[in-house]
């Protein structure tokens, strides 16, 4: 497993406290995990993600990712209505640990509540929360 | 693995850690006159006085060969090879639990991969797990996978009144505590379930049928998968005596979801109604809600062959609360059992085998039809069938019994409205004077 400061961290997304993150796209947010996830978890082998249309609130699970030896659930970084899941996760888990921040993306939702937003972390928010684990 | 049991210091330094005076205050929560005081009433005997009681106690029972048994419902008596009893004795499979470190136990999971893939060819299924507890459990968590399948959404199940009525308790008892509704499919003068009980149910996960049925009677599976796809539910076939799919076709031929049952009939012995096997097999579409654990068969970084426990991240010693299986550990014994026992007769002897089991049955059928007795449900049977005594019947039954034939089992307690009818089975170990004095006493 990585070194924290090994994590990589991008800019421009928020991210939340069960390691998931979140990138306003329009009028929508596009929803995966963290490379810190993705690390801690190893090989995915399989991604379940929910159906489009469901309506979903924060906190709430939308999933889970499984690797060779455990499954986690996702948890909604914010509340909404999915409108479009990454299929290609189905056959190609793998995009999780190769490219969590765009290739690996899992749901893009429709805000209920544009101020979910800003309860999340920004990247060093979260830098410091993973320091402390 | 050695048993090493704790020596009193073990055990006084875990009671301080505890805080417990003694090993009774453990028990604290149990009700004062709910505790056993006194002494077990033991008799002092020599080791041989020990085995002429219990020959004595067994000498009381009426089991066969002495007594002619036609009782099938769920246990069946087979003739179980020489080879198979030898080879299960060897301790290199005595170890009947999940394997925790599994890669080290190579021939175990090699055992249980053989008997998966033998049990997913006799149920004609693409994928069947490492075993369950037994035939009802197996149905009950089949259900709630359905149900899971369904994504919670679907809340009720349509269960056949033809699924062995204890097994029907067993769900029950699953589905009790959850939300979940159980509606119940009556059935038909035929002998087969009567589908059209599920029609209008908005919320359908599964139609859960049992072929052969608790009559003995061959199920449309196909009719039933239909209807359950027809709406969007699973179809899940029950059996209690999948030696008849070496005759009849199996229910993953006729659209079935899920397959599950006691696969007991599979060379594992009576025993008194246990332990058995629950067989589970399903699509391999729905492999990730399945229960249990599956071995899969892979090659190490050498291009060797070797066996992994692929699946098991549903089971509770991972997810913890979040398990969709309840069953983490099983009889492997149990499962190794039945591989010897069908790999040994091989898909022609299951064939073969199958076959005389139908065609005793069908002799006694006819035998009986012809000594005046009602065969009430005309659909094609296996190896047991009901058949309705003459009135008053329950004075002839016990005076087989006093001349050592128990003659089925009477389906009143089952089914109230089936007074005087009983449920008769015939396997391969009964033997033609065996049906024709059975046939004479009730004439």
């Amino acid at each position: 497993m990585k070194e924290i400061s090994d994590i990589i961290l991008v800019d421009g997304i928020k991210y939340a406290k069960d390691h998931e993150w979140a990138r306003p796209e329009g009028d929508t947010v596009k929803i995966g995990v963290t490379d810190y996830a993705q690390d801690q978890l190893g090989d995915i082998v399989f991604v379940e993600l929910p159906e489009v249309d469901s309506e979903l609130e924060k906190g709430d699970e939308f999933g889970t990712l499984e690797s060779t030896k455990a499954v986690s659930e996702l948890y909604m970084p914010i509340g909404g209505k999915v409108v479009a899941i990454n299929d290609a996760l189905e056959d190609d888990p793998e995009r999780v640990n190769k490219d969590p921040y765009a290739g690996g993306w899992m749901i893009v939702v429709e805000p209920s509540d544009p101020s979910d937003m800003d309860a999340l972390m920004d990247k060093d928010a979260y830098l410091e929360m993973l320091k402390g684990l | 693995m050695r048993y090493l049991p704790h020596t009193s210091d073990d055990i006084a330094d875990m009671l301080r850690a505890v805080g417990a005076e003694s090993l009774d205050d453990l028990f604290s929560s149990i009700p004062e006159d709910c505790r056993f005081k006194g002494e077990l009433n033991l008799p002092q005997m020599t080791e041989w006085e020990l085995y002429d009681h219990m020959a004595g106690l067994a000498g009381q029972m009426a089991a066969s060969p002495e007594y002619r048994v036609f009782v099938g419902a769920g246990s069946y008596n087979h003739h179980i090879p020489s080879s198979v009893r030898y080879l299960i004795s060897r301790s290199e499979f005595m170890t009947a639990y999940t394997p925790y470190q599994p890669e080290i136990s190579q021939g175990t999971l090699q055992a249980i991969f053989e008997y998966q893939t033998l049990t997913a060819r006799l149920l004609g299924m693409e994928v069947a797990n490492a075993s369950m507890y037994d035939g009802a459990s197996a149905l009950a968590e089949a259900l709630l996978m359905a149900i899971r399948v369904g994504r919670g959404k679907k809340k009720t199940v349509a269960v056949s009144a033809l699924i062995h009525p204890m097994y029907r308790k067993v769900i029950q008892t699953y589905f009790d505590p959850t939300d979940f509704k159980i509606v119940e499919l009556p059935y038909r003068p035929d002998g087969t379930t009567d589908l059209s009980a599920a029609d209008g149910i908005d919320d359908l996960a599964a139609i859960a049928v049992q072929s052969p049925n608790f009559f003995g009677c061959i199920e449309d599976v196909q009719a039933a998968s239909d209807k359950a796809h027809g709406v969007s539910a699973l179809s899940v076939v029950g059996f209690t005596e999948p030696l008849a799919f070496g005759l009849f076709r199996n229910p993953g031929s006729q659209g079935a979801d899920i397959v599950c049952g006691e696969g007991q009939s599979m060379g594992i012995p009576q025993s008194f109604g246990g332990p058995g096997l629950g067989m589970f097999a399903s699509l391999s579409k729905y492999v990730r809600n399945m229960p249990g654990r599956l071995i899969g068969q892979t090659t190490d970084e050498d291009g060797k062959r070797g066996y992994v426990l692929t699946l098991a991240t549903r089971e509770q010693h991972i997810r913890r609360e979040k398990a969709t299986s309840n069953i983490c550990s099983n009889q492997g014994l149990c499962a190794t059992l039945s591989t010897m026992y069908m790999a040994s007769l091989g898909g022609t002897g299951i064939r073969q085998l199958a076959r005389r089991n139908y065609d005793k049955a069908e002799y006694l059928k006819s035998e009986l039809r012809k000594a005046g007795l009602k065969i009430p449900f005309g659909r094609a049977s296996f190896n047991e069938f009901v058949a309705e005594f003459p009135e008053g019947s329950e004075s002839s039954y016990d005076a087989l019994v006093r001349k050592k034939i128990i003659a089925g089992i009477p389906m009143e307690c089952y089914y109230g409205e089936l007074r005087d009818h009983y449920l008769l089975c015939v396997t391969e170990t009964m033997s033609k004077a065996d049906m024709d004095e059975l046939v004479r006493e009730v004439k």
